[in-house]
Order: C-alpha cells, then sequence, then structure tokens
C-alpha cells in the first residue's frame, strides 16, 4: 500500500502546483478529470431517465384507457398511434426501452457511473482515476451506446420490441416481430458498446480503490459508499463479459446463420434452418449477469443510503463490519441465483430448487442492512435535509418490495405470479424506485461538490421527495393486487380477457399516480438545473460530514485538494463521539473529519 | 366518474404541493435562507414521516378492502391447495415483518427529528443485536425453504402414475391448440419440419406413426375432473408460457424441446360457477359488461365463467390475445365430446 499512495503524492505534486492551460474542450467534452466526467455521467444519465419514465407515462396511460385515443400519442409517436390509438407493436417497444433504458442507462451508468466517478477520488483522497483516460473513453461509449439506442427509437420498422430480457427467438426472427430487424440489430450493437464502457469504469474504479487511497485509509476505514462501488465493479466485471457473449451469439444467430439459441423452427408458412440450438441457454447467459445487474443498481444506492444517512443521523452507521460482510455477501449470492428467473423455463427442476435455496439466503445479508439502517435512526439527531428523506424513502421501499422477493424466490410460489403484475410491482419496489432514491439522495446530498458549492433548493427537494414517495407506493402498492389475479405483464391490454373487466378500475388509479409522480419529477428538473446557474453557494462542509471529498477545495481544480493529499486518523463515521465526561471529542462540534488525528486518551473502535 | 374523480385527484393533489410549498416557506421566513435543514424543516418533516407511516397503512388496507376481491378464486386443482397454503403462510410472515419494520423506520424518523443542541447517541456496534436479526430471518427463511422445496418436488414431479391422461398444448403465434393421445393415449411422434399446411398437418405429426392416426386436435380443451393430466408444451416459432392461474400451473413453450407439467383438476366448470366468491365476480364483471352495452360499447356481451390458458411469456403483437378456453367436465362428458372429435387419420384420409 504505501508504495500506492506514495505515488498519489508525487502524482499530487505534478498535478497541484503546475495548472495545466485547459481549453473548452479539453475542460468540459473531452475531459479527464473524474469530476466533470461524473457530471457528464449524471446529465446523460438524467435526460435517458426523463426519456424513460415518459415512455412508462404513455404505456400506463394505454393500459388505463385501452384504445382511447389521446392527442399526445400522436403528437409524439406519429405513425406508430394513427388517430392517436398506441399500435401493439409499439406499446411492446416502449416497454422493452424503458426497460433498458432505466436499467442501463440510468440506474447503471447515470447512478454508479455518476457517483464512482465523483467520489472515488474524493472519498479515498486521490488526485484523480487510476486512468483518466480509460474514464474517457468509458464516458464517451456510453454516450455512444446513449445515441445509438435513441437512434434505434427512429428505425422505420421500429424500435426493438421482445422486452428488456430479448429472449430470442423473438428477438433473432425478423419475421416474429417487426422490432427484431433493424431496431434490435441497433439495441444489441447499442449495448455490445455499454458493456465495453461499463467494463472499463469497473476496472478503473478497481485498481483506484486499490491502488490510490491516501496514508491512513485502510480497507476497514472506507466509507460504506467506496465499499459499495468496489464491490458493485466486481461483480459488473464478473457478470457484463457474459452478457456480451449472449449478445455475440445472438447476434451471429441474427446475422450469420449460427443455431446457438434456436431450434426447430417453423414460421410464417416455412421451416427455418435452424437446429440443435436452445433458447433456454440464452436465458442462462442473460440472467447470469441480469441478477447481478439488479445488485450493480442497487448496491451504489445502499452505499450512498449508508452515508448519507449517517451524515444526517449525526450518528455512526449502525454495524460498519455488518455492512461490509452484507454487501460482499450479497455480491457473492448474486451470482449464483439467476435460475431463479427461469423456474418455470423448462430447465430441470432440480435446478429450480437450488436455485430457490441461494435466492432465498440473499433475504439474510438484505435483512441485516434494513435493520441496521433503522437502529442507525435510533437515538439520532436526523436532519431531514432532502437527501436524507430519499435514503429513507429507500429503506422504506426496499423494505415493502424486497419482502414479496420471498414469494417470487420460491420455486413454487413463483409458478402462479411468474411474469404477471405481481414481479413487475416487486422489482420496480425493490430495486427501481429504491434505486431511483439512491440516485436522488446523492444528487441532493453531493451536488454542492459538483457544483462548487451550489445547493439545490430545499423546499423543491421537499415536494419532490414527498409527492414521489405518495405516488410510488400508488402505483406500486395495488399493483401487487393486479399480479395475483393473474394478469400476466407485456399485455397490450386486457379487454380481451372479461376476467381482468374489473380491474380497469386499479389500472387507472395506478395510471394517475404514475402521472403525477412524473409531474413531481419536473419540479427536480427544475430545482436541478436552475440551481447549477443560479443556486445559491452554502459553506465548504454543508453536512458538517466527516468525509474527505468535503476537505478538497470547493473550485474545481485538477487533482483536487490546493495543498498535499490530506492523511487519514479515523473512519468515517464519527459523529457524536462523547469522551468519557459525555463532550464532544472536538468541543462544540458533533463531528471529527477523518483527517483529525485521534485524541489523547481516545479510543479507536475497532472496525 | 372516472373522469370527475381524477380531475378531483389531481386538484386535491395540487392544493396540497401548494400547501406543502407554503408551509415549507413560512417555516423559513425567520430564520437564515440557508439550504441546509433547520429545526423547523426537521420539525414539519419528522411530522411527515409519522404521516407517511399512516398513508403505508392506509394504503395496505384500502388495497386490501377493495382488490381483495379481485384476486383468483380458490385453487381449481389438487396441488392448488398445498400452494395457496404456503402463499398464505408467506404472506403473514411478510405483514408482519413489512408492519413493524415500517413503523420502527417511520416513529424513529418522527421521534428523533432533529433539534439544535440535541446530541445523538454515538452507538456503532452490538453484536448481539445483530446475532438476532440475522438469526431470525435464518431460521424462518430456513423453514419457508423446507416447506417450499417439498411442494416444488412434488408438484414438478410428471409421471406415469396413477394412470395420466396425456395432453400436448401446442403455441404458435397467436393461439395455441391441444393435441390429445386418442385411444391408446400416447402422442404420436411430430415435428416442426413435418408440418405440411396444404394437408393440414398444421402440428407436424408424423403421418408414418401408427401412435399418431388415433391423435385428436382441437382448439378447446377438455379435461376430465379428478384424473391426472401430464401436459407436454411444444412450440414452434417462439418461447410461449401456458399460464393456467385458477390451476396455479405454468410452463414456458420452447422451441426445439418439450417442456412438462402435470396437474390433477379437481372442480369442473360448471362447479366452479357456483362457488360464490365466482358467481359475485361475474356480478360485478356482468354489471360493467351491461354498462358498456348501454353505451354503445365493444366488448359487452354477457360473460360467463371459464376456465382460460393465457400465454404469459412476451410472443409478439398479438401476445395479449393469445388464449385457450379450457372446460373440466366429468367422465361422462368428456367421452360424450371426445367421440365427437376426428382423429389425425380420418382428417388426413378425408383430404
Amino acid at each position: 500500500m504505501s508504495a500506492g499512495h506514495e505515488h498519489g503524492d508525487d502524482h499530487g505534486h505534478d498535478d497541484g502546483h503546475h495548472h495545466h492551460k485547459e481549453t473548452f474542450v479539453t475542460k468540459y467534452i473531452f475531459s479527464q478529470d473524474h469530476k466533470m466526467i461524473s457530471k457528464q455521467y449524471l446529465i446523460t444519465g438524467l435526460i435517458m431517465g426523463f426519456v424513460g419514465i415518459a415512455m412508462s407515462l404513455m404505456f400506463r396511460m394505454q393500459l388505463a384507457w385501452p384504445g382511447e385515443s389521446f392527442p399526445i400519442f400522436e403528437a409524439l409517436l406519429g405513425k406508430w398511434a394513427p388517430d392517436g390509438v398506441m399500435d401493439a407493436d409499439m406499446y411492446l417497444a416502449l416497454v422493452t426501452i424503458h426497460g433498458t433504458i432505466m436499467v442501463f442507462f440510468v440506474l447503471t451508468a447515470g447512478l454508479s457511473g455518476t457517483f464512482s466517478n465523483l467520489l472515488i477520488p474524493l472519498q479515498i483522497g486521490a488526485r484523480d482515476m487510476a486512468s483518466g483516460f480509460l474514464n474517457m473513453l468509458s464516458y464517451w461509449m456510453f454516450f455512444l451506446s446513449s445515441v445509438i439506442m435513441v437512434i434505434s427509437l427512429f428505425v422505420e420498422a421500429g424500435p426493438a420490441s421482445a422486452g428488456w430480457t430479448i429472449y430470442p427467438p423473438l428477438s433473432a426472427l425478423p419475421m416474429a416481430q417487426a422490432g427484431s430487424g433493424m431496431g434490435m440489430t441497433l439495441w444489441l450493437v447499442s449495448m455490445a458498446i455499454f458493456i465495453a464502457s461499463s467494463l472499463l469504469g469497473s476496472l478503473n474504479y478497481i485498481v483506484t480503490v486499490i491502488n490510490l487511497r491516501t496514508k491512513g485509509m485502510s480497507m476497514t476505514r472506507l466509507p460504506l459508499t467506496i465499499w459499495a462501488f468496489l464491490i458493485t465493479a466486481i461483480i459488473g466485471v464478473i457478470s457484463f463479459p457474459v452478457l456480451l457473449s449472449a449478445a455475440l451469439l445472438l447476434i451471429m444467430d441474427r446475422s450469420f446463420g449460427t443455431s446457438f439459441f434456436l431450434s426447430d423452427i417453423f414460421i410464417q408458412g416455412e421451416v427455418l434452418h435452424y437446429q440443435g440450438g436452445s433458447p433456454v441457454l440464452y436465458e442462462h447467459l442473460f440472467w447470469f449477469l441480469g441478477h447481478p445487474e439488479v445488485y450493480i443498481v442497487l448496491l451504489p444506492a445502499l452505499g450512498i443510503t449508508s452515508e448519507v444517512m449517517s451524515t444526517n443521523a449525526r450518528k455512526p452507521i449502525f454495524g460498519y463490519r455488518a455492512m461490509v460482510a452484507s454487501i460482499m455477501a450479497i455480491a457473492f449470492l448474486s451470482t449464483i441465483v439467476w435460475g431463479h428467473h427461469m423456474f418455470i423455463s423448462g430447465m430441470n427442476p432440480f435446478l429450480g430448487s437450488v436455485f430457490t435455496f441461494t435466492t432465498l439466503l440473499i433475504a439474510i445479508p438484505s435483512a441485516v442492512k434494513a435493520f441496521n439502517y433503522i437502529t442507525t435512526l435510533w437515538k439520532g439527531n436526523l436532519q431531514f435535509n432532502p437527501a436524507m428523506l430519499f435514503s429513507i424513502g429507500l429503506v422504506s421501499t426496499f423494505i415493502t418490495g424486497g419482502l414479496t422477493g420471498i414469494i417470487l424466490g420460491d420455486s413454487t410460489l413463483d409458478i402462479n405470479v411468474h411474469d404477471t403484475y405481481f414481479v413487475v410491482a416487486h422489482f420496480h419496489l425493490v430495486m427501481g424506485i429504491s434505486a431511483l432514491y439512491g440516485l436522488f439522495a446523492g444528487v441532493y446530498h453531493w451536488f454542492p461538490k459538483m457544483f462548487e458549492g451550489k445547493m439545490m433548493n430545499k423546499n423543491l427537494g421537499y415536494v419532490h421527495f414527498w409527492v414521489t414517495a405518495v405516488c410510488a407506493y400508488g402505483v406500486f402498492f395495488p399493483m401487487h393486487f393486479v399480479g395475483m389475479a393473474g394478469v400476466p405483464r407485456r399485455y397490450y391490454q386486457n379487454t380481451n380477457f372479461p376476467m381482468f373487466d374489473e380491474l380497469t378500475d386499479v389500472q387507472i388509479l395506478m395510471t394517475v399516480f404514475a402521472l403525477i409522480a412524473g409531474l413531481a419529477q419536473l419540479v427536480f428538473l427544475y430545482n436541478f438545473i436552475s440551481s447549477i446557474f443560479y443556486g445559491k453557494k452554502g459553506p465548504k462542509n454543508p453536512w458538517k460530514s466527516n468525509t474527505l471529498e468535503w476537505t478538497a477545495e470547493m473550485k474545481h481544480i485538477h487533482g483536487n485538494w490546493d495543498g498535499p493529499i490530506p492523511h487519514v486518523h479515523r473512519w468515517a463515521y464519527d459523529y457524536s463521539k462523547v469522551d468519557e465526561n459525555g463532550e464532544y471529542i472536538i468541543p462544540g462540534q458533533d463531528f471529527v473529519p477523518q483527517t483529525v488525528p485521534l485524541q489523547e486518551d481516545e479510543e479507536e473502535l475497532q472496525h | 366518474m372516472t373522469t370527475l374523480l381524477i380531475f378531483i385527484v389531481l386538484v386535491l393533489v395540487f392544493i396540497a404541493i401548494w400547501q406543502m410549498t407554503r408551509i415549507f416557506e413560512l417555516s423559513q421566513l425567520k430564520t437564515e435562507n440557508s439550504q441546509i435543514a433547520n429545526d423547523a424543516d426537521n420539525r414539519n418533516n419528522g411530522y411527515m414521516m409519522f404521516a407517511f407511516l399512516i398513508f403505508i397503512y392506509g394504503i395496505t388496507i384500502f388495497s386490501f378492502w377493495k382488490y381483495t376481491k379481485v384476486l383468483l378464486p380458490e385453487s381449481s386443482s389438487a396441488h392448488g391447495a398445498d400452494y395457496d397454503y404456503l402463499m398464505l403462510v408467506s404472506f403473514v410472515i411478510i405483514f408482519i415483518v413489512q408492519t413493524i419494520t415500517q413503523a420502527l423506520l417511520h416513529y424513529f424518523g418522527y421521534k428523533y427529528r432533529g433539534e439544535t443542541g440535541k446530541k445523538a447517541l454515538f452507538y456503532a456496534d452490538n453484536d448481539r443485536l445483530e446475532f438476532i436479526w440475522t438469526i431470525i430471518p435464518v431460521v424462518v427463511l430456513a423453514g419457508l425453504i423446507l416447506w417450499g422445496l417439498y411442494t416444488w418436488t412434488d408438484i414438478m414431479d410428471v409421471n406415469d402414475e396413477d394412470d395420466p391422461l396425456v395432453v400436448e398444448l401446442y403455441a404458435q403465434q397467436f393461439n395455441w391448440t391441444a393435441r390429445y393421445g386418442g385411444a391408446d393415449n400416447v402422442l404420436g411422434a411430430a415435428n416442426v419440419r413435418m408440418i405440411d399446411i396444404d394437408r393440414a398437418n398444421v402440428l407436424g405429426l408424423d403421418e408414418s406413426d401408427s401412435y399418431a392416426t388415433d391423435d385428436i386436435i382441437v382448439k378447446e380443451l377438455h379435461l376430465p375432473v379428478g384424473r391426472k393430466v401430464n401436459f407436454k408444451m411444444r412450440s414452434q416459432d417462439v418461447l410461449h408460457s401456458a399460464y393456467m392461474p385458477h390451476f396455479r400451473a405454468q410452463m414456458n413453450c420452447v422451441p426445439g424441446m418439450t417442456t412438462e407439467f402435470s396437474f390433477t383438476p379437481i372442480k369442473t366448470t360448471a362447479e366452479i360457477r357456483q362457488d360464490p366468491d365466482v358467481i359475485d365476480k361475474v356480478k360485478r364483471t356482468n354489471a360493467i359488461r351491461a354498462e358498456r352495452a348501454a353505451n354503445g360499447e365493444d366488448n359487452s356481451d354477457p360473460w360467463e365463467y371459464d376456465y382460460i390458458l393465457l400465454c404469459n411469456k412476451i410472443c409478439g403483437k398479438s401476445h395479449y390475445n393469445m388464449q385457450m378456453k379450457i372446460i373440466v367436465e366429468t367422465q361422462e362428458e368428456y367421452d360424450a365430446w371426445m367421440v365427437q372429435q376426428q382423429s389425425f387419420g380420418q382428417t388426413m384420409a378425408a383430404q
């Protein structure tokens, strides 16, 4: 380790004292500075997020008022909504692209990309990422893949519409579905580039955390955010390549006549030549990434929550070691549970038993995390900044959504709710909403760090949170009942089944909540943009936080700290720590930054 | 009516947002204009935390009160009773945990809202406490896992005991076909490569296979009550999923392989129509449909309750309308229906 930080110091001498002349292009576009790259990630992610949310609002409207004509459909969908009535193919395309964008572009790149880039160097005390160039490359590949994904929306035959899981043969055969032509080709190309971007990013994060920690920053003194980003990057490196191989094999099946995933197909009056492949193989490959992916999405959000909650509760995070252990346990288990998406795929039922076992095990570290968060609040002095509200909101939806996982993870119970709205409700609460809350918590909390001390308006933040929180439950709580009534997902309309007639009321209720939630995001958008330009500058360490990023210069300089890199003497969670007489360690101040050496007689907890 | 309701909800929401902004603003007037939460913010949001807890309970109670009736009726298959019981027990556990943890989370949010000068408790670790809440989930989950696995193994054990009826469910974009083994109860060999549309051999049966000759191919699934049915699923084009929610049964149909599921129907269609819950549901649904008829809208014919087979794996444009009616009847009715059907051999010979 010593070699590592010495290198960091040397590097610091270089950068700290010679200011390069920067042009507009090197500063704002092809920047290699992690702070700028993190802003690029965030803004790209947010733009994609608004596209994804707008799509969900449109198909929610179709579900609530099936076959109704809406001028907005005609305006936005053009020929896909003749007379303002949404086309069935377009419905599937919206569902597919909504899923893809939200999971990969918003919650993987927008969340993990933004905050790993911003916080890893700042919180471990490094001048920048291990490789600024790879980091820049990672962002621009992400940007390219976003552009390709957006372009795919405008393809003549329509964008990919086989569901975000793009199971072949549906996704492989253009004659099975209009969207499986050019739209799917672009989808695959976009995702292949995305995966490359994600790998470059992840490798960089891992190397940076392992090698560039400042003096005194042992692994057990790392803030939980960094732990979460590190483990996330590791599972990304393990599982994303498998998705790449699945995508490549699918590209070969589509374009070069191989039969990895296809066999015995008769479609539109002719037998195809494919022989010997298996769609189930694709499902295995996809979910080998697909399941860790939900933790790639969620773990950074949990890391952010740990940090934000501890800071705003003015209390150490409860059970630091247990939190780290549960992150690792979740990460490890996440790579051996993929089969729970495939209980009824036709794979051997014995495998189903194994995957039930591993899946339900994940509930244990998850429960530990939830309890630890709750205990962190206990006897705190809670500062309800918007970021804190979103963190508490995350724990709430994480519990509500996580509990129904006990139903879905049980192969027996999965039989009748598999692929119904029950699943949709479950994963939206546990990973969609929770991870979004994590993203918002991060944005509100580190906005001053990103935009040189400017702060977001807290009142708009409160409105944003409470409206969103109410609507999130309003949409997804009743949805469980729809699923348990047997309504399958990805149905363009439910009117062909009289048994679902009386569910229209529920659909309308959910859609109204969804529309209101959509409006609430505009409040956030306004707050975000206006604060970038007109936000009031706050103090250097607005949340009175212990971590290193708040010791860095407010003004963004390359190298983060003007002087030498600070050294670390304690863990990140000495909030409200008192000596034997019940006095704060630093008189009059309820927090002890990591840079403050241990005081005389002060006991360092063995974390 | 709905439009009015939505309008009212929207108006109320806007009033709520406006009021909330006002409250937050008013609470700011006296203090410095900082974007960091002050005592007033902590107090307001603390109260909101408590209100939100009530909201969560409220929406839970509302959903149960209002939507329990839309859930599926009691299972109509033999294994379904086990399924429903395990589901019930899991839900009881979930709701206990949900009620307690949400209460703690939001109550702590309310109770420990910040105040200037208040001291938080430095409380970083407690091994015993953590041990307790690790071990409780371990025990509860171990129980659920074992119980679930036991039931799963039971359900997924597709065997030939008790003389099961063999039925093929054949999926294609966007409809279902069922094939019975005929008198010998054995399905003839088949492959999509043998499909001959011109000769109406749509399932690709091997015409030279003697087992295939007496196979019966139908578009409506009839099952005799009380006899185990072994389903063999096939698909000719993309993935489909044979979902029979009333029987707690589902299995994907995968091109290139045959998948299996097995259950014993225990209630005839006539019997389920007499179920009080089902009678109520039909009444409610037909009221909705009568209203549509009065407004001259589509989809307004009176409805009779039926078991149904749905496609539950995205399969293309008309995925939302890929269904087949299932009729469970007495052995006599089933036999009477069966003799009316043409066998594959007869269809071929008629060409």
